[in-house]
């Protein structure tokens, strides 16, 4: 094995060296899995207690707002679309702030960077698996019965993942030399979920609103969620869920190539 | 003389720095703007703002070398020299600007031990985790996880956090993992500085072996002792250049006598929050100022410094030798009560030092103000820098060399011993 090191070679054992580091990335995501609710009093009950408190803030705001117009029941309703704004609001946030939360590392030792935001999305799933297990508990309790579209959950997990990765991966690059987008995350977390269809449906969205709304890549993926748990019962336009693809990708692409672009440098930088 | 397995040709790395008044560790998008907008304005209003100018910086500069499999080879220099730059680039962390390097083989690095330790897990899973880190496979930590946990000593406390080990046991876990690793180089920095006397022998030992079964050892110390035991070559290095490649003693005297010494009087930059250090010298028995001391004589050091009157503050002097260790510290508050004037005001003192035996060789004061029992609040490294050329208390012709290894100072008798008879048994 030779290991040629010149000025912008950093490139050309890249891909090799991500599969060679890839218990690396298991270890990164089980290191914070198991150290973040230490000392904590009540443990992982935390990964269902944030959603369950987001659902039942919502769904009383859906009482007072009169917004009661679905046949399924309201707790079920936003869930399925809490469940995926969640993990994709945690994920944004954990792999956006991992690089500068993993200096040590990144200026003592050498691994394919990439590694670090992907192992934080890896720790945002596992919350998500957790909260999943929440919502079947929901729906069984109302009775209401997925079909064979649940199928298509996972494609739409992913496309949640490949999203939150490709903003991730641009944010984490960013925040290495310009610490300003440190505020920038929780910022645009915060807007965005008053502007998801969280709490409502797409189809209380005002037609004419449509189009703009559609720019907003965690629509189809909500609507998605939703039509794929409840047997047919949430409507998925294809335009939103084409434009959801299409966003999705071009986020990791601008990501992926900033990232490895900035990559060599964060060692300096950071 | 078998392959090479590490060959550096012409290795160089620049930074860019950007000066201002103060350097600042973040850089924000609003600097960035406003910075472009400023720049015009700077030229016409004249040198009053603090400028932003970049200024290219070689760290590392046409670094050549090559080694041989099996070689354990010492890399020393003073601080700023270009040791650590020139690791960092060995074991990839960052990239050099020029020059070519080929590895033949796992490289694995010891930049500090304990990289990646997380004090909230345990040291059973701590061990998994640096393994992973330093590029052993899960299988791998597996089969040699009872051989580091024996090397660390740690058997009782496999399953406490390691927060709550003691810094001993902290490092020895931490070596004892980096020293299981089987990387055909290894790159080791600094880690025997810490550790106890037994441990640091432990260490060394274990680099003897991984040396003798055919691993290349690359070897970063402030420790001449280790360096001179453990290696069979060191390269030196100055001012990010090769200044010396050759055996371990030669290099050591070579580094030993290298010291630079800048010509004028010392004056430092900067200055701290309440006080500056304006400039320093060493006196002479006639009070002038000189880079030489005369062994066994009072020390004087002049010091010139301003304060804002901020009532509790003192000076600190740390008498450092040619490898960066601090040997002595003098100190106005600590040692004597003394306080800096309350008055804000430039002022010029002169420690006058008891005489001290020490070795020839090269030192320096680092000299610092600090607000008492809190923080340093003007430090500057190497303000004074002085020789010995001669030293011997008792007047006898051999030289009392501080690159023997021998120590720093001289203890001589306060009286001549004498031998008094004493009978075998009673």
């Amino acid at each position: 094995m030779t290991i040629i090191i010149e000025p912008g070679r950093a490139a050309a054992h890249y891909w090799r060296d991500l599969w060679r580091y890839r218990e690396l990335m298991y270890f990164l995501a089980w290191r914070d899995l198991s150290v973040r609710y230490k000392q904590t009093a009540i443990g992982v009950a935390w990964a269902v207690l944030r959603p369950a408190l987001t659902l039942l803030v919502f769904v009383a705001f859906r009482r007072m707002a009169g917004l009661r117009q679905s046949e399924v029941p309201d707790v079920v309703l936003v869930m399925a679309a809490v469940l995926p704004w969640q993990f994709f609001s945690s994920a944004l946030s954990e792999s956006s702030a991992s690089l500068i939360g993993n200096t040590g590392l990144i200026s003592k030792v050498y691994f394919p960077r990439l590694i670090i935001p992907v192992a934080a999305i890896a720790t945002a799933f596992v919350d998500f698996l957790i909260t999943l297990g929440l919502l079947a508990g929901l729906m069984a309790w109302y009775g209401v019965a997925p079909d064979a579209r649940l199928l298509a959950l996972p494609a739409f997990v992913l496309l949640a993942a490949v999203l939150s990765l490709g903003l991730g991966l641009l944010l984490a690059a960013l925040t290495v030399t310009y610490r300003d987008f440190r505020y920038v995350v929780p910022f645009v977390v915060q807007m965005g979920l008053f502007v998801s269809p969280v709490a409502f449906a797409t189809s209380q969205v005002p037609e004419r609103w449509r189009q703009v709304y559609a720019l907003n890549p965690m629509v189809g993926i909500i609507d998605g969620f939703r039509w794929s748990v409840l047997g047919g019962q949430a409507p998925l336009a294809p335009a939103f869920l084409v434009s959801s693809v299409a966003l999705s990708l071009g986020a990791l692409v601008v990501g992926a190539w900033y990232f490895r672009k900035t990559e060599r440098g964060f060692a300096d930088a950071i | 003389m078998s392959a090479s397995v590490v060959s550096v040709e012409g290795v160089g790395k620049r930074y860019r720095l950007r000066h201002r008044h103060e350097t600042e560790r973040y850089a924000t998008l609003g600097e960035a703007v406003v910075g472009a907008f400023k720049a015009p304005f700077r030229r016409l209003s004249g040198a009053r703002l603090p400028a932003v100018t970049t200024d290219d910086f070689w760290a590392l500069r046409d670094v050549s070398f090559r080694i041989s499999e099996g070689e354990v080879v010492g890399i020393i220099g003073r601080n700023g020299a270009g040791k650590s730059t020139l690791l960092k680039i060995l074991s990839r962390i960052t990239e050099p600007t020029t020059g070519r390097i080929v590895l033949g083989g796992r490289v694995a690095s010891l930049l500090e031990v304990g990289t990646g330790f997380h004090p909230e897990l345990s040291g059973r899973e701590n061990i998994f985790l640096n393994a992973a880190i330093l590029g052993m496979s899960r299988a791998e930590t597996a089969r040699r996880f009872d051989e580091i946990v024996a090397f660390a000593e740690v058997e009782q406390f496999l399953d406490t956090p390691v927060k709550r080990y003691s810094s001993g046991m902290y490092v020895r876990l931490a070596f004892a993992v980096a020293a299981h690793l089987e990387p055909d180089i290894l790159i080791v920095d600094e880690v025997l500085a810490v550790g106890d006397a037994a441990f640091q022998k432990k260490s060394l030992g274990k680099m003897h072996e991984a040396s003798r079964s055919g691993r290349t050892v690359l070897f970063v110390s402030h420790n001449m002792a280790a360096v001179g035991n453990l290696t069979s070559r060191c390269v030196v290095l100055s001012a990010g250049t090769v200044a010396f490649d050759g055996a371990p003693a030669a290099a050591i005297e070579h580094y030993m006598q290298s010291g630079q010494r800048p010509s004028g009087p010392a004056v430092a930059n900067g200055r701290g929050p309440h006080t500056a250090v304006m400039r320093a010298r060493l006196l002479n028995s006639a009070g002038e100022g000189t880079d030489i001391y005369q062994p066994g004589t009072p020390l004087r050091i002049e010091v010139v410094f301003e304060t804002d009157g901020t009532p509790r503050a003192s000076l600190e002097a740390f008498l450092i030798d040619a490898v960066g260790q601090k040997l002595a510290l003098a100190s106005l508050h600590q040692f004597h009560g003394v306080t800096l004037p309350s008055q804000r005001g430039r002022f010029r003192t002169v420690l006058d030092l008891e005489p001290m035996w020490l070795a020839s060789g090269s030192y320096s004061f680092d000299v610092t103000t600090s607000i008492v029992n809190s923080n340093w609040d003007h430090y500057v490294e190497g303000l004074i820098q002085f020789d010995v050329t001669g030293s011997n208390p008792g007047g006898q012709a051999w030289d009392f060399r501080h690159s023997l290894g021998y120590g720093a100072l001289a203890m001589s008798c306060a009286r001549m011993p004498e031998f008094l008879a004493e009978r075998d048994g009673r």
